[in-house]
């Protein structure tokens, strides 16, 4: 730092923390973007699954099983759900409204 | 378009420069010409940041302004309004927290006896604030007792190299018999463990003699001997059963305690009452006629309507001098000579490390206190209190029950302190004193708060003059 002097050991921690980080010092400013509006009512990065802010599902607005769906059709990541394409087409199929009928989806096995 | 608003920080003067106390980090940096002038255009308004840096281009280069800005962004001195920084949630607090459980214990304050043969009116172990009821408890820890609480704290020290242990009462010397086999255990001990002890303890210095005195020498023992000051003062409250006062009987010893024990420096403690708030003569008489190498003040602990408690006015005048006394400190130093008021000295020593505390001090961390029944409390002065046991040296602690204290004691859910400049250092004071003051550990201190934030202030214009002009010696320091 050029204009701001150091004096304490915090604040040389501080200024180590910012001098050793090069590649952010190189790069560009970030893009001013738009507002980020998340899906659900969790501003953490959790991928298909979110949490209420004492880390349960409680007190969600919605509940957890809408997660489900949510990996189900639009989540990057496959992994938590049964593949609907080629072994399970049918997994969902007495699930008409996730809120309603999430206790009938089914549980499938590899 | 961005715009700029003053982060936390508290700005102060030290030796013609200024400098920021940063908050919540606790660093400690100094402004230049041009960051000076970015804080004094931005004020208390939020500013748009090309604005902020047109303003004050009529007196920098932009490059220099830009780059200005930069840093106090990066040191959070300012911030951006678009995205303020989050308010740590609930859980977050907890996390850290259970982190921070990991710390092991470094200090164990063994309260070896709850009997006194003073009468000192405003005990808070006696007087009429007391939590522990005595009576209820045997009055003397016994050597099995000890030795489990030695064995307690070398389980839970983890791979701490050095262990403090600390002798505590009622007066301590009451139970010497019990001090020496229990210091010559946890040394034996250390051996095998490839640890080492250090040993300290508080006195009222009326039982010190040369059996005494040659123990301490012989096993570099730490001492602090609580005394009010000269005659008159001492024996406001530091009296005996009958009501003698108890100055003429400890000068002496003290005098033979700093002639024979030159080993470790020795240290006075001092309580300041409503009645003897006289610091600098105090000091004075403890420092430059006795020769303790170090005096420290704390105010009496007590609820409000004591008739020693310390009023508004009292508070004042204390600060004063304590500033006094500060200032002198600095002076020393820079003349580089001793100086012995310790409470300069410790907060000095928090500030050049950068302390940001999360809890006010170590208690329920890496402290913990004893009762003589053996049953584990937060710190010495809870020790004793049925309501505030989380254990005994016998079954160790009850883990759930600590970290839940710890988690409703966290600094981020006292929301009195949320706005304060002063809470990385201050975190809302002793436990102790809020139980007695508001009935509630989870209370801050708020009859301290302005008295506080001064004498912060104090201690910041202290370390700046340091930090300019004696940078080696805080480098020594911490």
């Amino acid at each position: 730092m050029r204009h701001l002097t150091s004096i304490n050991q915090k604040a040389k921690r501080i200024e180590a923390l910012h001098d050793n980080d090069v590649v952010a010092l190189q790069g560009a400013p970030p893009a001013a973007t738009g507002p980020f509006v998340p899906m659900g009512c969790s501003f953490i990065f959790a991928p298909g699954w979110e949490v209420d802010s004492t880390g349960g599902t409680a007190g969600l607005c919605q509940p957890v099983e809408r997660d489900l769906f949510d990996c189900h059709l639009t989540c990057f990541w496959p992994a938590h759900v049964p593949d609907l394409y080629n072994h399970a087409p049918e997994w969902t199929a007495k699930c008409a409204t996730a809120q309603k009928d999430w206790r009938k989806i089914d549980l499938v096995f590899p | 378009m961005t715009t700029l608003a003053r982060g936390e920080f508290h700005q102060f003067h030290g030796d013609g420069a200024d400098y920021l106390y940063l908050v919540p980090s606790a660093g400690v940096v100094k402004l230049d010409d041009t960051t000076r002038a970015v804080l004094e255009a931005l004020g208390e308004r939020e500013t748009p940041a090309r604005d902020l840096a047109t303003q004050v281009a009529s007196f920098f280069p932009i490059a220099d302004v830009r780059s200005a800005i930069e840093e106090l962004l990066t040191v959070r001195a300012i911030r951006t309004v678009e995205a303020p920084p989050p308010p740590p949630p609930a859980q977050t607090v907890v996390a850290e927290t259970k982190k921070k459980r990991s710390i092991p214990l470094s200090t164990l304050v063994l309260n070896v006896t709850s009997k006194c043969n003073l009468s000192c009116g405003y005990c808070y172990e006696y007087g009429e604030d007391k939590i522990v009821e005595a009576k209820t408890k045997p009055r003397f820890m016994s050597e099995e007792t000890a030795k489990q609480s030695v064995d307690f704290m070398f389980s839970e020290s983890g791979d701490m190299p050095v262990v403090n242990l600390t002798f505590f009462g009622g007066e301590t010397l009451l139970n010497f018999k019990m001090l020496q086999s229990s210091l010559a255990y946890a040394n034996e001990k250390a051996k095998t463990l490839g640890k080492r002890v250090n040993a300290s303890l508080t006195t009222n210095a009326t039982l010190l003699r040369d059996e005494v005195i040659d123990w301490m020498v012989d096993n570099d023992v730490g001492v602090t001997v609580s005394i009010d000051g000269a005659k008159d003062q001492q024996d406001k409250h530091r009296v005996f059963a009958n009501g003698m006062g108890s100055y003429d009987v400890i000068r002496p010893r003290i005098e033979l305690l700093l002639k024979r024990h030159r080993k470790r420096p020795i240290g006075a403690r001092v309580t300041l009452t409503g009645q003897n708030l006289d610091v600098i003569g105090i000091y004075k008489h403890l420092f430059d006629e006795i020769g303790f190498w170090e005096v420290g003040f704390a105010p009496v602990t007590t609820s409000w309507q004591r008739d020693y408690a310390i009023e508004e006015a009292g508070f004042t005048k204390m600060l004063q001098q304590f500033q006094q006394l500060a200032f002198e400190y600095r002076d020393s130093v820079l003349s580089g000579k001793h100086h012995g008021f310790s409470n300069v000295r410790d907060t000095v020593e928090e500030i050049h490390k950068g302390m940001s505390k999360s809890h006010p001090c170590g208690a329920g961390f890496g402290l913990l206190g004893v009762a003589t029944d053996g049953d584990v409390a937060l710190c010495h002065r809870f020790a004793g209190s049925d309501s505030h046991k989380i254990g005994t040296v016998f079954d160790g602690v009850d883990r759930s029950g600590q970290e839940e204290f710890l988690a409703r004691h966290h600094i981020d859910l006292k929301t009195d302190c949320s706005r304060c400049w002063a809470r990385p250092l201050c975190a809302g004071g002793c436990y102790h004193e809020a139980h007695t003051r508001y009935g509630s550990t989870e209370r801050p201190n708020l009859h301290y708060c302005e008295w506080i934030r001064a004498w912060t202030h104090t201690c910041l214009e202290v370390y700046g003059s340091l930090a300019e002009r004696k940078p080696e010696f805080l480098n020594q320091l911490a």
